[in-house]
């Protein structure tokens, strides 16, 4: 087989359009190779796997007394609330370790063999993408489980669908964020801790945990434009009944102005990248 | 370039060569410039490497080596220049360009997570080959490279020549019209070093066209036919290896006489008669040798006509080219291996001028 070599390249020449299916074939090589790494360490998928099982039980049994009497139940209310908020932080955590992951990706050489490659630029992106949100996809499937056990009562089928790919489309907006920021930034590291002063505000400032009317003027404000909890009153809406409207509207505008400017700027920082 | 062969000092300079053997080049670099900041990585590079032939392109840490082959690669935009390979323009026509190059890059290029088969898989996939001719190429190309057995296992158990012919392997996967070679065997033991370079004068004789970066003469003379020296970004001379090391050194003639008492007499002799080139003769006792540094043949014909005019028997005599790294100390006035802020800075100037 050594005279391959000498053959014509197996690849058309000259052609620098690439086609939706070709788009499609390299994206889905990518994600195999994604997948592959989690069949290689599964240990990988201890942070989708566990964390929603913890979430839910730490804030139903902790809080789940106290802040169900205010709503004016007791625990099982507070499995009601909280439950459709845990989804809405599970694409927040998931997105934070995408940027960690790729930062690490990039510490390779295997990246620069990936830019040398004809292939669309944003493919590598799009494939990170898409394995992120199968894993959030397990740590939804998980929460629900968990949710059920402790007491989440599903009333509403189609609605709980609509929550799940509303929180994976705003999931996959968050994403983008992250991927800058794993791009851009100098070590995994540095990534995790600003994803972490991201995260935290963002979560425990906003309605998924409790409801925001005790909170101080200021901290309402800051929660009523923080689209976590669009996020989390739309799912709590689509799940267990009440308004939807008006925060899923909210939500669709943020992933949709997330994606548009994170995405270009995702994708032009890893082109160009050194 | 008849006379070349005649006349071998004449064809070293910095200039493009000229199509010597017909062939046609597959890279032409023109001017290239890169900056950061104040380090001029590139600093107007010009090469042509044609088709089917090594060009090394040689020079110290720092002298603009891994620069050249990102832009080439297109990793990064060059500020000024031009460069085209297999007759697309980096700038122009990345994708395209794209299609027609393989990359094996100083720090292995390939998924240490995964299989080496996933990992040729994977880019044959990415190259649009079917499956089942993505898969044929994984298993193909594993063979060749004898990384079979470890088909299955992940890359990072490979040991280092393991990692560098999979990151070979996976540089031939699209059948590249050119490839780039970034110092392939830095960091390797010699060992696995000569497994490489075995590899790539396999490649060679397959008729594969390579630019070849390297800081180690040893390397470029093994498997480079063409040499381009830079430092500090730019080009000091370039031209076929042998042409080079006889441009800057001239040879060195070694006479080693029957009698060992007759070393001192002939190397006074030699340069009492004026016979010798810019350094005087001198004595390698060890193998009992004569070493006479000469410039040109008539300078040769006139040694050895002085040894038998004194009647001196001897028992061998033979030329040397120096060494490269003789080459590249007197190019640039420092060592090859050496930091480059110490060089003088006009060492090179006539050469490169």
């Amino acid at each position: 087989m050594s005279t391959a070599v000498v053959e014509a390249p197996l690849a058309v020449k000259g052609d620098s359009r690439i086609s939706p299916r070709a788009h499609a074939r390299h994206i889905g090589a990518l994600v195999r190779r994604n997948l592959l790494w989690i069949r290689q360490d599964p240990e990988s998928m201890f942070d989708a796997v566990l964390m929603p099982v913890i979430f839910t039980l730490l804030f139903v049994y902790v809080f789940g007394g106290s802040i169900g009497q205010s709503l004016g139940g007791g625990q099982h209310k507070y499995v009601q609330y909280v439950v459709p908020g845990l989804m809405a932080m599970m694409g927040m955590n998931i997105a934070t370790a995408v940027g960690t992951g790729f930062n690490q990706d990039f510490q390779t050489g295997v990246m620069d063999r990936f830019r040398t490659l004809p292939i669309g630029q944003g493919s590598v992106l799009f494939a990170k993408i898409v394995v992120e949100l199968m894993r959030m996809l397990v740590a939804t499937t998980i929460l629900m489980i968990v949710g059920v056990l402790v007491g989440f009562d599903i009333t509403n089928w189609p609605g709980l669908f609509a929550a799940v790919g509303l929180a994976t489309l705003f999931g996959s907006a968050l994403m983008w964020i992250f991927l800058v920021l794993g791009v851009t930034m100098k070590n995994a590291q540095s990534v995790q801790a600003m994803g972490f002063l991201v995260l935290m505000p963002l979560q425990f400032g906003s309605s998924i945990f409790s409801p925001t009317g005790t909170m101080p003027g200021w901290l309402q404000n800051f929660t009523d434009y923080n689209p976590l909890s669009s996020l989390a009153d739309a799912a709590r809406g689509l799940m267990v009944g009440g308004p939807v409207t008006h925060d899923l509207w909210v939500t669709l505008g943020w992933t949709a102005a997330l994606t548009v400017v994170m995405a270009p700027i995702a994708i032009h920082k890893f082109r160009t990248k050194n | 370039m008849a006379t070349g062969t005649l006349l071998p000092m004449t064809r070293i300079d910095n200039k493009p060569r000229q199509e010597a053997t017909g062939a046609k080049s597959a890279v032409t670099v023109r001017g290239l410039v890169k900056h950061y900041g104040e380090t001029k990585a590139l600093d107007g590079v010009d090469l042509d490497v044609h088709e089917g032939t090594v060009l090394g392109v040689l020079g110290p840490n720092g002298a603009g080596k891994t620069t050249l082959v990102r832009v080439l690669s297109t990793l990064i935009t060059p500020d000024a220049g031009q460069a085209t390979v297999a007759g697309y323009d980096v700038l122009k026509q990345p994708r395209q360009l794209r299609r027609v190059i393989g990359l094996t890059g100083q720090y292995a290029s390939v998924d240490e997570k995964l299989p080496g088969w996933e990992n040729l898989y994977m880019i044959g996939r990415l190259l649009d080959l079917p499956r089942k001719d993505a898969r044929r190429r994984a298993d193909e190309l594993l063979e060749r490279f004898s990384l079979t057995e470890a088909a299955k296992r992940p890359a990072s158990t490979y040991s280092g020549g393991m990692r560098r012919r999979l990151d070979l392997a996976a540089s031939m996967i699209g059948q590249p019209a050119v490839l780039y070679l970034d110092e392939p065997t830095t960091g390797l033991d010699p060992r696995t070093r000569n497994e490489v370079w075995h590899e790539v004068k396999r490649m060679v004789a397959d008729g594969a066209t390579v630019l070849l970066t390297t800081q180690y003469m040893e390397e470029a003379e093994q498997l480079a036919s063409e040499l381009t020296v830079i430092d500090r970004g730019k080009v000091i001379a370039s031209g076929r290896i042998d042409e080079l090391k006889a441009r800057v050194g001239g040879r060195t003639l070694r006479i080693r006489p029957v009698d060992p008492l007759e070393l001192r007499p002939l190397a006074g002799m030699l340069d009492e008669l004026g016979l010798t080139g810019l350094a005087a003769s001198a004595v390698d006792t060890e193998t009992g040798t004569v070493l006479v540094p000469i410039l040109s043949d008539e300078q040769l014909t006139a040694v050895v006509g002085a040894v038998t005019a004194r009647g001196i028997t001897i028992s061998s005599i033979s030329t040397e080219l120096p060494s490269l790294d003789e080459v590249f100390l007197s190019l640039t006035g420092h060592k090859a291996s050496a930091p480059q802020d110490a060089a003088p800075a006009r060492a090179y100037e006539e050469v490169s001028a």
